[in-house]
């Protein structure tokens, strides 16, 4: 319960206790996972002392999973079941995959998102990423010294609902509480906006390994509010590997590499790429399976060259975004660069050139992100030290649903300020219809066909009516982690339908619990265990902050009844919490939730009032 | 639920019910409301406090969108007035009007088939005159001379010039700027 925002300082009734909060920067090449230490943001190593943890994912014929450098060193002499890039594959189907080129892998096609084929049995994106976020977890775990409230997970800007769904279930398998999905540019921001005491407007240009994301954003006094974003949820980094690869294999006539010669090459291609950020010519030697060597060499100026188109694409999502937001490139304060493929000077000057300014890059464009979701988390999970840090995010795509001839209609726009909630109504087109359809997309274009679809649903029960009589209102609802519900309604009648907008793939939240306590890490009595102290720090943040509340606001605000009632309510739960029913507990903290409820909403009405009013009384004093 | 929503948009920000508004007190008090109010306070905090507070932010968002954009506030500032813009019911124009924008269209598609940049750029530019005399033209009838009926013809024609500016865009988009 976070009322402890309002309530005054040194009125809590219990002393202040740092919770263990991380951000974590679920990367396509690397990820990381930080922290606030001491008023401080830093990202933890492993137990080498090592801050990033390859993105790769190995599968064994026992069974077991290596995640991380050693998975990496596999990927040439086990490509099949050895996994990387897991991120470009989130919420994706198999006809987007297959623009990525001949991968090792064997997909399985199933709804809504693809599977892989391991020798360990099969593995969904979502179980690929699962394992390495519960590396991470532990990791943090083991740094830390305990258990964490919670974790702030990264996702590109441009990402659509279904790759932020699949992200979020990730993190949930991996036994880590989703404090919120964090856009990456705005974590970014974060890090350099806090770090410079920055204020303006400031674009956030940040290509990572698979993933470009441009985001417009106004500071004032720890408010960043994002302006306008875009990009391309299928460029990055491994682009430019592949670009290179593509042009040695032309030129050394290797076409009928296999999969581990593939691997191979590109990890040959990222070599060079990584020497020519310094260098202007570079030089390795690639050995194939059998025992061919080749020479490779490359200048920073061919390089340049091929892969002028690459660039390119990336500014085309950056004048989208300032048309959007209604910028010009002078009104640009400040250029961010982040993600580890703005180290290559070719963009770095194609960025600069572009803006007519100098880019920042003194923050490790490896690490900001990280950092920045750290900063993030130790805020929502309520410490102390960023109190004004404040988002106001958007939603990156247009969200709509199919009307007749195929034709999406546009319900909330991209780059609205979330949360947001949008009804529009509808209404039938037969007499005597019962029944509709209803087909959310998301997408800017004007064809369904054309836009990703997210879910599709029916309201039944529609009473006959003549056709245009019936007055359908369907209500769009954006969270401020940019996940979408939807609900539809026959306003006449009063039939009601909702859904969570679930990927295709369709995971509930009882599979999603089954899957956390079936994964390896978890023997069923430490996922019991888990869950019951969950419960029990819950119970207790709740019983803390209802009586701090009591005591600030519960004479003014509570009636004899009402207080009397949530006395109660504590004195129910308070038990529970000693005993070892996790099921109990859940009950009896739902029921001072509900109990509260009114007096929450009171308090709620009345910091807006306060906060308005004591504006008024400051700009009065300064005049 | 305990959200008032009798309050307009704008006494929900504390501000005076006009057409012209301060907009850097609109921006203040908006980020105020957030930031007592955004969902990111209360991760932690019992369901109802997280509902109460995305129904919050989420009035908060809506209110300050309809206020920042002047097309959408004077649309607003006349429907709490009891006065519909009828934007999709009435379609009765001046005759010239039509004709200029039909014009104007042609030549943004013709344009865009020739790749004619210098071209779609002065399209633009005359639109934004166009617009700049009918918010001034709005102002004057919202704020001055409080002739409601005229507004809403004034904001119908808005919404022609807007959807004019946004086809410019498109066809710049198209050709590469």
């Amino acid at each position: 319960m976070a009322l402890m925002q309002i309530a005054e300082p040194g009125e809590s009734t219990a002393p202040h206790q740092h919770r263990l909060a991380v951000g974590i920067d679920l990367g396509t090449t690397n990820s990381l996972v930080a922290t606030v230490k001491s008023g401080t943001a830093e990202v933890l190593t492993d137990h080498d002392g090592n801050p990033l943890l390859p993105s790769v994912v190995r599968y064994l014929a026992n069974g077991g999973v290596v995640v991380g450098t050693q998975a990496k060193f596999a990927q040439a002499t086990d490509p099949e079941n050895t996994i990387i890039s897991v991120k470009r594959f989130m919420g994706r189907g198999i006809a987007d995959v297959a623009k990525y080129g001949v991968l090792p892998y064997k997909f399985i096609d199933t709804p809504g998102m693809v599977k892989i084929e391991t020798i360990a049995g099969i593995k969904s994106p979502v179980d690929v990423s699962a394992d390495i976020l519960r590396v991470l977890r532990i990791q943090a775990e083991s740094a830390l010294a305990g258990e964490l409230v919670g974790a702030v997970i990264t996702v590109p800007a441009y990402f659509d609902d279904a790759q932020r769904q699949a992200t979020k279930d990730a993190a949930s398998i991996a036994g880590l509480n989703v404090l919120r999905l964090l856009n990456e540019p705005t974590a970014a921001a974060i890090a350099y906006g806090l770090d410079n005491e920055s204020k303006g407007t400031f674009a956030v240009f940040d290509l990572g390994g698979g993933t470009f994301d441009i985001s417009l954003l106004k500071l004032t006094k720890g408010v960043f509010e994002v302006l306008a974003t875009n990009g391309d949820s299928s460029l990055g980094g491994d682009d430019f590997d592949q670009a290179i690869g593509a042009h040695w294999r032309r030129q050394l006539n290797l076409a009928a590499a296999d999969h581990g010669d593939t691997r191979r090459l590109l990890m040959k291609a990222r070599e060079i790429k990584e020497i020519l950020t310094t260098q202007t010519h570079a030089e390795s030697t690639l050995k194939l399976s059998y025992g061919q060597e080749f020479k490779l060499r490359l200048s920073q100026e061919e390089f340049s060259t091929m892969t002028a188109a690459l660039v390119h694409r990336t500014l085309q999502p950056v004048k989208k975004a300032l048309r959007d937001a209604k910028l010009s490139v002078a009104e640009i304060d400040g250029i961010v660069m982040v993600g580890g493929a703005t180290r290559m000077p070719h963009v770095q000057r194609a960025v600069s050139e572009f803006f007519g300014k100098s880019t920042l890059n003194n923050l490790d464009p490896d690490r900001v992100v990280a950092l920045g979701a750290a900063i993030q988390a130790n805020a929502l999970a309520g410490n102390r030290g960023n109190e004004d840090l404040l988002l106001l995010d958007v939603i990156p795509l247009s969200l709509g649903l199919e009307t007749m001839g195929g034709l999406a209609e546009k319900v909330i726009l991209r780059n609205s300020t979330i949360p947001i909630a949008r009804a529009q109504e509808f209404t039938t087109y037969k007499d005597g219809q019962t029944a509709m359809a209803i087909h959310v997309v998301q997408g800017e274009r004007e064809l369904v066909k054309d836009c990703r679809s997210l879910a599709k649903f029916e309201l039944r029960g529609i009473p006959p009516m003549v056709a245009g009589a019936a007055r359908i209102q369907v209500t769009f609802q954006v969270d401020a982690d940019g996940l979408l519900s939807v609900a539809a309604r026959e306003t006449v009648s009063g039939v009601a339908t909702k859904i969570e907008v679930k990927p295709s793939y369709g995971l509930s939240d009882n599979e999603i619990a089954d899957m956390l306590k079936a994964s390896v890490s978890y023997a069923k009595d430490d996922a019991d265990a888990r869950v019951l102290n969950e419960e029990r720090v819950d119970a207790v943040r709740l019983i803390d902050a209802v009586n701090a509340a009591l005591n600030v606001d519960g004479d003014a605000l509570l009636n004899d009844a009402e207080r009397v009632s949530i006395v109660a309510a504590i004195a129910a739960l308070q038990p529970t919490i000693e005993g070892a029913d996790a099921g109990a507990i859940k009950a009896k903290i739902a029921a001072l939730s509900s109990a509260t409820e009114n007096f929450a909403a009171r308090r709620m009405d009345r910091s807006v009032a306060d906060a308005l009013k004591g504006r008024k009384l400051e700009e009065l004093k300064s005049l | 639920m305990t959200i008032d929503f009798r309050k307009n948009h704008f006494e929900l920000f504390q501000l005076p019910v006009s057409f012209l508004i301060d907009s850097a007190a609109l921006d203040n008090a908006y980020r105020d409301v957030q930031r007592e109010v955004h969902p990111d306070k209360f991760t932690l905090a019992s369901d109802a406090e997280k509902r109460f507070a995305a129904q919050w932010a989420t009035r908060a968002n809506e209110a300050y969108q309809t206020l920042k954009s002047p097309l959408n506030r004077g649309r607003y500032f006349l429907q709490i007035h009891g006065i519909d813009t009828e934007e999709e019911s009435n379609t009765a124009m001046p005759l010239d009007f039509l004709l200029r924008q039909m014009e104007w269209r042609e030549a943004v598609v013709a344009a865009r088939a020739a790749k004619d940049e210098t071209k779609l750029l002065a399209l633009g530019s005359q639109e934004q005159t166009d617009e700049k005399q009918l918010f001034a033209l709005l102002e004057e009838e919202l704020n001055q001379t409080a002739t409601f009926a005229a507004a809403r013809l004034t904001v119908r024609k808005l919404r022609f010039v807007e959807k004019l500016g946004e086809e410019i865009d498109d066809a710049l988009e198209a050709v590469g700027l």
